[in-house]
């Protein structure tokens, strides 16, 4: 049961050849056979789980019209609020959090029905490629525990690879859903900035973060969206964008289509069997009859110097509020108010969150703000007009997803710049704040590789129609982890 | 060598709004603590600001009484430091773009009308309330999120008395557009100075000194002029002004360091990337113009046109809103708007002085103490008996007819019976009579004042006048 | 530009956060580093470009001022480490 997709399991419930019941506890089977090897949950509400498939069951029975969601196992990755559950954002700041509200999704996943089974790990509050900086414990690659699972969404991404989630939700602020889709063999979409709410979500740079679905299809995907993404009165920053139904861009022909290829994409770097898949993959779209054109976006190499500027400025200043007050962990024996911020959130936070809130600390401060931070807001703009002009001429822009294969756990944890360097194929598009997907585009030596597609504002079901197109062509998304 | 102040003033208003800047808890003043908060004004993980239309509106309507320029694009920005009653550890407020800019208010000085400018206005939210007891601080965010208009001045204004006047209109502004009550006492006008001297006829400035904690008009006054003294002193002693933050201490009655430059902060201001861009189009500012009450110097220009009202009266009737309502609904029932004025000029705001009350508190109504000046008029009392019957009024709000009646004020104007009186009195005081055959005339106001004495202040005066000369001649 | 401990020093203060010699010395290490990348920003000419504060441009996400029902006092202190008599408590602050 659990190598089946979303809608593979919504057709068994309709068929009433499993109930909703049945479905939950063999999802909580799954997890206790595999997630001590993954460690892709911080906390499982078993509980109430059952409650929601048990009311959706008899929904069912009475003949009530359900969601396409409608008691189907999800998680949630744990830097996002579900009433009554921990958000701990993997950090021992915020262990014993216990959110008293609903974030925006959440409440939109419970007005469809949706079971959700429990918090996901992640790095702590978002920060980091590997999920090796979660306080609590690493998550493993399903396709091979030595390895990373790729981060920051590391646990949802493991968590619907190994078949311990139908699907799952996660965050993507540099690249936090597509690289770890990617490491993991399954789908992740970066929706447009704003498409969905981030009412919840626990901020690490407000102007980048995005919430996103991990699912094991293209078409699941397409499910998911159409259920988070609108508009949200609780969101400054949220579109009001009409919401499409986003599975009509399903089964779609792509003939004539204008694909783009960055050339500073295939650029040094890139691993070279990488590149021979990615480049497999043009010739896949090509012959589906898509128009592939070589395009430049010269000032992509700056994208993640803006990156590190801006998500780290503000990240400074969203964590600030965790200072040991009104939650979160507090220090014991201080002298003082100032000496009790200092050592909560000395103790409180991890090595790579600390040297964030240093970096943007520095790069706000008096004499170095506009050097730095107005300089990179200043060349976003110059990021942002050259995404807009490519648009102008290609419908989708393709690209790797990441330069790597999933890394093995340790190997780049103690070089922050080279860790860095893993976003760099995502980075530049949250700059930008258009909308991106990975999908499963081959194998090396059995490690999956991603395939990035990038398009244009609010274009989500572009991207879905080239990618379901691909999907329907290559079968990569059927490949499963042996776990 | 003589020296002269520069002074500017940082005034923070809470605005009229039913409900906080960037969520839907309410302003109501005095709830149990923590009752007004939710996610957003206790800033929880994943908490968003949304920004209050009305408090937009507000702030323009504020920027164009103080005839401010309204900035049409403007955004919000973040100010970072850590205290226990901001939430966030950041305040969501206003930086590079301010809502309005470049204003003034009018004070009257004896040598003329003088404008002091107002560099910006900008909207932003207020932090809770930290309790500092024996045992620890306990904060209530209740105000966390009320929503602020801070107002700076330019640093235009040369003496304490100035600073006090530039409030005092301030006050009156933001009390007639509805923009803010301006209770001080609930914290919802709080002022700042910063002071600096420098010799008379100089143009640049000296180091200033940054003076919180003034919690009344008054207090300001008194600190700014604490602050002159000390910095010229300082001067005089061949001392250094270090650039600094001094609060006043009321009981003390001095300015205390409270921080040096050195310990300033480093607020690391950015754009609130949770925001977005404010827009403001002509049509939202001609609404708000169009909205705008008759403000305090029109208002008194009219008092001095229409009424014929000394520059100085109509400049204390317009004084506050509340003062010229008084003044106004006196009118309106029917007073002569001169002697509405020199009543209300007069014993109604001395009384009202004498007890540490407030137009707000008065149990006269209106139209009462319009019917007072009516009795006066029409000759059923004398002005002396007026004072008596307003007293009364003033206790107990009672009407003046009643008053007069139940005491027996009524004005003798029956020339027989007064003619009775004076004759009584001269008989009684030969001196006097003697007198003003020997050409005293001064003699006959003490006759006078006997005679009024002696009618306990009920005998028509100009009567008195009349037969007291009468009887006079004929002894 | 180049980060010295003594800037580390002054930027761990703002940010409320404490180091140990050898820490302060890794931040200062990984801090140049990172700003030293950061450098070919310099290189971009963004003269009369105007700064982008999110990905694009949204104007006036207003609220009209309703009163919305407050949480209650319970939810809202539930997670605080030390509250009493319904206020959040700390050390006493000396202002």
């Amino acid at each position: 049961m659990h190598t089946k997709t979303l809608h593979e399991v919504k057709e068994l419930i309709n068929k009433k050849e499993i109930s909703c019941v049945e479905l939950t506890k063999s999802t909580f089977d799954r997890i206790s056979k595999v997630d001590d090897k993954i460690g892709a949950y911080l906390q499982l509400d078993e509980e109430g789980a059952l409650k929601k498939a048990r009311e959706v069951d008899e929904k069912i029975q009475r003949g009530e019209e359900t969601s396409f969601l409608a008691g189907i196992p999800m998680a949630i990755k744990d830097n996002i609020c579900v009433e009554g559950l921990k958000t701990t954002c993997a950090s021992k700041i915020l262990e014993n959090f216990v959110a008293p509200y609903d974030a925006h999704v959440t409440k939109k996943l419970k007005e469809n029905d949706a079971v959700i089974i429990g918090k996901l790990n992640m790095d702590e509050f978002a920060m980091g490629s590997s999920s090796e900086n979660s306080a609590f414990k690493k998550v493993k690659n399903p396709f091979d525990l030595e390895r990373v699972p790729g981060g920051s969404s590391g646990g949802s991404a493991a968590a619907v690879a190994a078949g311990e989630a139908y699907y799952t939700l996660g965050s993507d602020t540099g690249g936090s859903i597509r690289q770890p889709a990617s490491l993991c063999g399954v789908v992740g979409l970066k929706p447009t900035y704003g498409r969905i709410s981030r009412y919840g979500l626990v901020a690490f740079a407000s102007s980048l973060d995005q919430i996103g679905p991990f699912t094991k299809d293209v078409e699941d995907c397409a499910h998911v969206l159409n259920v988070i993404a609108g508009h949200d009165s609780m969101d400054s920053t949220s579109a009001k964008v009409e919401v499409e139904d986003y599975t009509k861009y399903l089964n779609q022909d792509i003939k004539g289509m204008k694909i783009g290829i960055p050339k500073e994409y295939f650029a040094e770097g890139l691993n070279p069997e990488i590149r021979g898949i990615i480049e497999n993959g043009i010739e896949v779209l090509k012959k589906l009859g898509a128009e592939i054109k070589e395009i430049s976006l010269p000032m992509s190499k700056y994208a993640l110097a803006v990156y590190y500027i801006l998500a780290s400025s503000e990240a400074s200043s969203n964590l600030a509020r965790f200072d040991g007050i009104r939650y979160g962990f507090r220090a014991e024996d201080f002298e003082d108010v100032v000496d009790l911020y200092v050592k909560s959130r000395s103790q409180g936070f991890g090595d790579e969150v600390k040297r964030r809130i240093m970096l943007g600390t520095y790069a706000l401060s008096a004499g170095y703000y506009d050097a730095y931070y107005k300089k990179a807001l200043k060349v976003r703009t110059l990021i942002i007009q050259e995404y807009k002009k490519a648009f102008e001429e290609v419908d989708v822009i393709l690209t790797p997803t990441s330069p790597t294969v999933a890394f093995k756990l340790g190997e780049k944890s103690n070089n922050p710049l080279e860790m860095y360097l893993s976003d760099i194929y995502t980075v530049p598009i949250n700059i930008a704040g258009v909308p991106a997907i990975s999908i499963p585009a081959g194998f090396v030596d059995g490690l999956p590789v991603g395939m990035q597609l990038i398009g244009d504002y609010f274009k989500e079901g572009t991207l879905l129609k080239v990618s379901h197109a691909f999907e329907r062509e290559t079968e990569f998304t059927k490949v499963k982890p042996s776990i | 060598m003589e020296f002269e102040a520069v002074i500017g003033l940082e005034v923070h208003a809470e605005l009229s709004t039913k409900t906080k800047i960037y969520c839907g808890c309410t302003t109501e003043f005095g709830g149990e603590q923590n009752t007004h908060c939710c996610p957003v004004c206790m800033g929880l993980p994943g908490a968003l600001p949304v920004l209050n239309k009305e408090v937009v509106s507000y702030a323009i309507k504020a920027g164009l009484a103080l005839n401010c320029e309204i900035n049409k694009e403007t955004y919000m920005a973040r100010k970072n430091y850590f205290y226990p009653d901001c939430p966030k550890n950041y305040q969501i407020t206003q930086d590079e773009t301010p809502l309005c800019s470049n204003g003034y208010i009018e004070i009257a000085l004896e040598d003329g009308v003088k404008k002091v400018g107002i560099h910006r206005i900008h909207i932003e939210e207020d932090a809770g309330k930290a309790l500092h007891r024996e045992d620890g601080t306990y904060v209530d965010f209740n105000r966390s999120g009320v929503p602020l208009i801070e107002i700076v001045s330019k640093p235009d204004m040369r003496s304490a008395q100035e600073a006090k006047m530039y409030l005092e209109n301030l006050k009156a502004i933001l009390q007639y557009t509805e923009v803010s009550d301006c209770k001080m006492e609930e914290g919802s006008l709080r002022c700042d100075a910063n002071v600096s001297i420098r010799p008379k006829g100089t143009s640049e400035f000296g180091v200033k000194t940054e003076i919180k904690n003034m919690n009344s008009f008054k207090a300001v006054e008194k600190a700014i002029e604490f602050e002159i003294k000390r910095q010229i002193e300082a001067i005089k002693n061949g001392e250094k002004i270090v650039q600094e933050t001094r609060r006043w201490d009321e009981v003390k009655g001095e300015t205390i360091v409270m921080r040096s430059k050195e310990e300033a902060h480093d607020y690391r201001y950015f754009p609130e990337p949770d925001m977005v861009y404010l827009e403001v189009d002509d049509k939202w500012i001609e609404n708000i113009k169009a909205s705008l009450p008759e403000l305090p110097e029109m208002k008194k220009a009219r008092y001095i046109n229409e009424y014929g009202l000394p520059d100085y009266d109509a400049g204390i009737l317009t004084s506050s809103k509340a003062l010229a309502g008084y003044f106004e609904e006196t009118v309106a029932k029917g007073a002569n708007p001169k002697d509405a004025s020199n009543w209300i000029m007069g014993e109604v705001l001395r009384t009202l002085n004498d007890r540490e009350m407030t137009i707000e508190d008065i149990k006269v109504k209106p139209e009462d103490l319009a019917k007072l000046i009516e009795l006066i008029n029409n000759g059923t009392i004398t002005g002396t008996i007026a004072k008596k019957v307003f007293k009364d009024m003033f206790e107990t709000g009672d009407n003046p007819e009643k008053i007069v009646k139940e005491k027996g004020m009524v004005q003798i104007s029956d020339e027989n019976a007064i003619r009775d009186i004076v004759n009584k009195v001269l008989d009684e005081n030969p001196q006097s009579v003697e007198d003003f055959k020997n050409g005293k005339t001064k003699a006959m106001g003490f006759v006078v004042g006997q005679v009024m004495k002696a009618s306990k202040g009920k005998a028509n005066p100009q009567l008195v006048n009349k037969l007291v000369e009468e009887e006079l001649q004929k002894r | 530009m180049s980060v010295t401990i003594k800037d580390v020093e002054y930027v761990a203060k703002l940010a409320r956060l404490e180091f140990n010699e050898e820490e302060k010395q890794k931040f200062t290490e990984e801090l140049n580093n990172i700003l030293g990348y950061v450098e070919m920003l310099q290189e971009v000419d963004t003269d009369g470009v105007e700064i982008s504060i999110g990905a694009y441009r949204v104007v006036n996400a207003l609220r009209e001022d309703e009163v919305k029902p407050s949480f209650d006092r319970e939810k809202m202190l539930q997670n605080a480490p030390d509250s009493q008599d319904g206020y959040v408590k700390v050390p006493k602050v000396i202002e």
